[in-house]
């Protein structure tokens, strides 16, 4: 979005969480730091126990930091107690108040500010439109669907304008259609309020599709932080690139660096370019990352980077998986998209050639 | 095998339940009858009359020891349930520490110490009190059913409490409700049918005692069960069954309504 501007809604600075103490000490956050900008749909993502919800729960409030300042909008928030953050919560469980009917959970909020009930009534009509809830503004919490509990739980956080919206796993307890379908309302949401979201998940998938930037967690620390499209297609480390999409992983010696890029020679004694994580100048020997989407078939000629033999061909209806096994015994894996018509004479035994292109190869740190 | 085992099918299962039955109802079934007798007897039929119900309701004695009953129970259930409240959310609502199941056993303690050591121990107690102050009310039966109260009333607060969800609280909290504000508009509301459930028991309990009540009471200070006690001694007219039975039927009513109101969930 060029249009966002470059002021930052939470500075993360240095955090770290400890929990336990003497030998049982765990560091759920070990010196973490993270800017996350105004208006953005921001997205920690990572394997459970690897301190994304501790972070969120930082930033909400529910726990401090052993160590750091965690600043929104400049002022350092990191004691305060929650009922002093304008910042608001969608919980994975949702935690809509049981005794409560729909219109006086979203009006709570508003309430306990001491708004004018005027403006509260007017506030939680206009988030029960938002969230097309108009219907059941009267009914108790219990009697309506999960779907239904998980829009009455973000409009109760987005109804007293927080600064900051914090996503727990809000979909995680959603079959699959729905959860695409709410997927597509948090994105309308954000772009609507123009609220800045973030948002915690470990489904990849859910990260890509939504989120102007991603963090990539892993026991208590970033890897790294981009938009998808830098995630995806020039993931840093190997962690980053093996949870999110599917790798097939090289090794390669470093010939060459010059103006951010890298000449790697592969086993097979092809020299490709490979572009460079920021600010890395590798030497000697690597690990390159190549998407099966972004390598292709050919015939054993010698412009191939590589050549394998066929192990194994999937067909996937949109897609054919060719798993390969190359001459140094690695798997590799191409993958293909179908068109209609013939099969393309590849054989299951067969040898064949891997053209790997002029920006498909990534060298990565570790 | 293990799933299907029951224990309906062993051997004298349904001759042990009955005895058990009979054992525990057949007395309370012949006392409530009897409380009907026309006779002065209580073991002798002598055809249906309500006669000892209208005796006992015109008795001076059963009416004074009845209110006092009602008195110091009500007194008594109310102050042991907000003590019992404040106990139970201090104990759920922390983070699990070291010594918090030594609280646990001191907050049970009239579950576990025997009555009748309590029961001389405060007699003693309050003996010096009552020389030193020279006061010699209901106070001091007040306090003690209210502390012997305190457990039964914990119970179901405790069960409410650790059955609730943590999260409720902090979306409150999230949600700019200060600690107090959180407690009144979300932990009370949530925790009421608990708090009704532990007065309810906590009343009961203090109705039905006869030891510490026994060794505390100051003269003239008869409850209804100590006032029964007494008359036994003296030798017993249905008079007795027709009391015993009232005060049967009270306790079941608010033994029922407890059940009703801890199995109301949300």
């Amino acid at each position: 979005m060029p249009d966002k501007p470059d002021r930052n809604a939470i500075e993360v600075v240095n955090v770290s969480k400890i929990f336990g103490s003497g030998d049982g000490q765990v560091a759920a956050l070990d010196t973490v730091s993270v800017s996350i900008r105004e208006n953005e749909f921001f997205t920690l993502l990572g394997p459970s126990g690897c301190g994304k919800t501790t972070l969120l729960r930082l930033i909400a409030g529910f726990d401090f930091p052993t160590a750091g300042e965690i600043l929104l909008y400049g002022q350092d928030i990191a004691l305060l107690p929650p009922f002093k953050r304008p910042v608001n919560t969608v919980f994975q469980s949702y935690a809509l108040f049981p005794h409560m009917t729909v219109a006086d959970n979203i009006g709570f909020g508003l309430e306990m500010l001491g708004k004018p009930k005027a403006e509260i009534k007017a506030r939680v009509a206009e988030m029960l439109k938002l969230v097309k809830m108009e219907a059941l503004a009267g009914r108790r919490t219990s009697q309506i669907s999960g779907g239904q509990q998980q829009r009455v739980a973000l409009a109760r956080a987005l109804a007293p304008q927080p600064k900051v919206l914090l996503l727990d796993e809000p979909l995680s307890a959603l079959d699959y259609k729905l959860r695409k379908e709410m997927q597509i309302e948090l994105k309308r949401l954000q772009h609507e309020t123009g609220i800045t979201f973030i948002f915690v998940t470990h489904d990849q998938e859910e990260a890509l599709t939504m989120s102007d930037r991603i963090a990539v967690m892993s026991s208590g620390k970033i890897l790294q932080v981009g938009s998808p499209r830098d995630i995806y297609d020039r993931p840093a480390e190997r962690f980053v690139a093996d949870f999110i999409g599917e790798s097939n992983f090289l090794k390669a010696d470093v010939v060459g660096v010059s103006g951010g890029r890298a000449t790697v020679k592969l086993s097979s004694g092809t020299e490709i370019p490979a572009s460079l994580p920021d600010g890395f100048s590798p030497s000697g020997k690597v690990t390159i990352v190549v998407r099966p989407e972004h390598a292709q078939l050919g015939g054993a000629s010698p412009s191939a980077s590589l050549s394998g033999t066929v192990e194994n061909i999937v067909y996937l209806g949109t897609d054919t998986h060719f798993h390969l096994r190359l001459a140094g015994g690695e798997p590799f894996i191409v993958r293909r998209q179908n068109s209609r018509g013939a099969g393309d004479g590849i054989v299951q035994g067969g040898q064949i050639g891997i053209m790997i292109g002029s920006d498909a190869a990534q060298v990565l740190k570790d | 095998m293990a799933s299907n085992f029951s224990i309906k099918h062993q051997p004298g299962f349904t001759a042990i339940a009955a005895t058990c039955f009979v054992v525990l109802y057949l007395p309370i079934i012949v006392l409530v009858a009897y409380a009907f007798n026309a006779a002065n007897s209580t073991s002798e039929w002598g055809g249906f009359s309500m006669r000892w119900f209208q005796s006992a309701g015109q008795n001076v004695q059963v009416i004074d020891a009845t209110l006092r009953s009602f008195q110091i129970g009500a007194v008594a259930a109310v102050l042991s349930t907000i003590f019992a409240t404040m106990a139970a959310l201090a104990t759920t609502r922390t983070a699990p520490y070291p010594g918090l199941t030594f609280k646990y056993a001191a907050i049970n303690q009239p579950l576990m110490v025997p009555e009748i050591v309590t029961g001389v121990a405060l007699l003693i107690f309050f003996s010096r009190i009552k020389i030193f102050t020279g006061y010699s009310g209901l106070g001091y039966l007040i306090a003690a059913h209210t502390a012997f109260c305190i457990p039964f009333a914990y119970l179901p607060i405790r069960a409410r409490l650790e059955n609730m969800d943590l999260t409720l609280e902090r979306a409150a909290a999230d949600l700019y409700a200060t600690p107090w504000k959180t407690f009144r508009r979300i932990t009370l509301p949530l925790l009421w049918p608990g708090i009704l459930a532990g007065l309810m028991l906590a009343f009961v309990i203090s109705l039905d005692d006869v030891v510490i009540t026994e060794f505390v009471k100051s003269g003239g200070q008869d409850t209804l069960p100590t006032y029964m006690l007494g008359q036994i001694r003296r030798g017993i007219t249905p008079e007795i069954n027709a009391i015993s039975t009232a005060f049967l039927l009270l306790s079941v009513a608010i033994v029922t309504l407890f059940f009703f109101v801890s199995r109301k969930r949300d």
